[in-house]
């Protein structure tokens, strides 16, 4: 078992003829991720690598391929109305990839696909894995291995050191999932531990923050309410200088800093296991699963 | 992107905004020549992106044009939070009866841009979020109507009573919403907005942020960036596409990736030693990144070790191996290397590295600990 993605996952590609989208195709293609087609306006009918059919509009798209979640390589301008096209054509998983999406497009683009019923992974995030299963976006699939510890982090490479960290020491993976660092995104990480805690082959989380927000903290409190599996922590930027990401006027509105002291008192207040170093994890995840 | 009060001024007018008149100097000579312009005691305020102007004496009055030349001279000598002024705006003064603050941000929380007023304003708005939270009215605005009269009415009913002062406020809360999300803002401010004894409400002060990600779609906004305002380094950084904050320390991290970047500074902090910048160099790599890196990170002269740690996902580790060796050529290091490496095309980078007689390391902790011994002539931690 696994979260969000597994065999059954039937893929579109949004972007797959661009750079970025047609090498981690043939990535995902490779890991065997059922990629069952992809989009580009203006190269329908073509075929990509002589086997994926190419549409023109998400909407084709689906109606021909039954794709029942996509992944977004589109460069930023284009990005949100990416993602809104494929809210509405009716895909129930929406992964965006794409860096760089101004804010301000979030938060017309965060609404519409809410109220349309989908799921946004990102952006700006590297996707998701479920090892052995199914890879949607860039997360390296030789550093995963089939297991039992759910993950969830708001980074990119450092999620993969701490899976690759995890690997070396034989703990496998149900599901990775990278939600991303951006100030607006689909999926946060009270959504993943929810569904990590429905997902029966689960046993542990491991959860991966960064400073910045209250996501962590109020995800904390989701654990001592709301779980029973156990869960790790590690926070990045603990010796990070304040008030250089999201200012300051973010921390008046929310009433909280958002420093790493912070979310790292707030994960021991609610029991979830802090890890000092990344490599920490692993010995906590030990502990937490005997 | 921080631009300038002036330049936050400039947008603000566009919109409708009363705000009174104002020219940039950047001698003591143009803002004297200015203030006689006026003909009426000045205000003359530092233009530089940093907080807390007033208090590092960036604010000042002049009564006479001698004066404002004075003056002038004065505040662009100073350095204000480690960045130098290099222009004065120079405005008439006014007379001001009360003052409030208005701003918008984009908010993680409520995934909105939101309100923020006070009638506590013309001092810092933290403060007041800290010691009278009660002072402060938020008010998410849904992007998909923009700020309605009657939500502008509300937010402004909590700064003024008289309906006349309410009904101006409410038009330029209005005016503002259009301004920032018009402008690509990831914040817009007016601190103070003030009352003057004739009851006319106007902008006295204009903040604004812009959202680096709106810049490749609004050339014009992105013209504004002024670089004589930016730490040096920090420019350099960004033309090479690199993010990179400098700090205190002496070891120098060139990492791929935020969060990892981050945490090797938390590392290195961790096995006691002190980080000398956070440096990404981003997903996809090219040698010449690498190479800018190296330049920027062996200009600061308190670097004693540098520390690459590089996990290869779509940055291949071989473009890396490959930007060192360039580097290195061009410029041999007068500091000790650390590299640690692993990821795509590993064996590639390897074999690189070791045809220039260097070699990388495949953990992380080890890689850290090797750096802070070399930077402190001693053992880590």
């Amino acid at each position: 078992m696994s979260i969000f993605i597994d065999k059954s996952t039937r893929l579109l590609v949004q972007g797959i003829t661009g750079r970025d989208g047609s090498f981690h195709t043939k990535q995902m293609i490779e890991y065997g991720t059922q990629v069952v087609g992809g989009v580009t306006p203006g190269k329908g009918g073509q075929k990509f690598e002589d086997k994926v059919p190419i549409f023109n509009t998400v909407a084709e798209a689906v109606k021909k391929t039954g794709a029942n979640t996509t992944v977004i390589y589109v460069p930023p301008p284009f990005a949100a109305d990416a993602m809104m096209e494929a809210a509405d054509a009716g895909i129930p998983f929406i992964v965006c990839i794409t860096e760089g999406v101004p804010v301000l497009d979030m938060t017309r683009v965060y609404p519409y696909v809410k109220e349309r019923g989908s799921r946004l992974l990102g952006p700006n995030c590297p996707g998701l894995i479920s090892p052995g299963q199914s890879k949607v976006g860039i997360i390296p699939g030789r550093i995963c291995t089939p297991g039992n510890v759910g993950l969830v982090s708001r980074s990119g490479t450092l999620t993969y050191e701490v899976v690759f960290q995890m690997t070396r020491a034989k703990i496998g993976q149900t599901t990775c999932v990278g939600i991303g660092g951006d100030p607006i995104n689909g999926t946060n990480f009270i959504d993943c531990l929810d569904a990590f805690e429905k997902d029966a082959a689960t046993k542990a989380v491991v959860m991966i923050g960064e400073i910045g927000g209250t996501d962590e903290q109020e995800a904390a409190r989701f654990v001592r309410e709301k779980m029973k599996k156990p869960v790790v922590g590690f926070i990045a930027g603990q010796t990070a200088p304040p008030g250089r990401r999201m200012g300051h006027a973010g921390a008046i509105i929310s009433g909280s800093a958002g420093t790493a002291a912070e979310k790292m008192q707030a994960f021991e207040e609610n029991g979830v296991g802090v890890a000092k170093r990344p490599i920490d994890v692993v010995d906590l995840l030990k502990r937490a699963m005997r | 992107m921080n631009i300038h009060e002036y330049q936050a001024k400039d947008i603000f007018r566009k919109y409708g905004i009363p705000i009174p008149p104002g020219e940039v100097a950047t001698t003591p000579d143009e803002a004297q020549a200015i203030a006689r312009k006026f003909g009426t005691t000045v205000v003359i305020k530092a233009q530089v992106h940093a907080g807390g102007r007033g208090k590092a004496g960036g604010v000042k009055l002049a009564k006479t044009p001698e004066e404002a030349r004075n003056v002038a001279a004065q505040i662009l000598k100073l350095v204000i939070k480690g960045l130098p002024v290099q222009k004065v705006l120079v405005t008439p003064a006014a007379d001001i009866a009360s003052e409030a603050y208005v701003g918008i941000i984009v908010d993680r929380a409520s995934k909105r841009s939101v309100f923020m007023a006070s009638p506590a304003g013309g001092i810092d708005i933290e403060e007041v979020a800290a010691k009278t939270p009660d002072k402060i009215l938020r008010h998410a605005v849904d992007p998909r109507y923009g700020l309605q009269m009657f939500e502008a009415m509300q937010l402004a009913f909590f700064l003024y009573s008289d309906i006349k002062q309410v009904r101006a406020a409410a038009k330029i809360l209005q005016q503002l919403y259009k301004a920032f999300s018009e402008n690509g803002g990831s914040l817009a401010e007016i601190n103070p907005l003030v009352t003057t004894p004739a009851g006319e409400i106007a902008a006295l002060d204009a903040k604004m942020v812009i959202d680096d990600n709106e810049l490749d779609r609004r050339p014009d906004i992105a013209a504004l960036r002024d670089e004589s305002a930016e730490e040096e380094s920090e420019v350099e950084a960004r033309k090479a596409n690199l993010t990179f904050i400098k700090l205190d320390g002496n070891v120098g991290c060139v990492v791929n990736g935020a969060g990892l970047a981050m945490a090797t500074m938390d590392l290195v902090k961790y096995y006691g030693g002190e980080p000398a910048n956070f440096l990404d160099i981003g997903g996809s790599s090219n040698p010449e990144k690498v190479v800018a890196a190296l330049r920027i990170i062996t200009s600061d002269k308190n670097v004693k070790a540098i520390l690459f740690n590089i996990f290869g996902g779509i940055t291949r580790t071989d473009d890396v191996a490959n930007g060192i060796v360039t580097a290195i050529k061009q410029n041999p290091l007068k500091v000790p290397l650390v590299i640690r490496l692993t990821g795509t095309n590993e064996e590639i980078a390897l074999e690189i590295l070791k045809k220039s007689g260097l070699s990388a390391m495949t953990d992380m902790d080890e890689a850290v600990k090797k750096a802070v011994a070399l930077a402190t002539g001693g053992k880590a931690k």
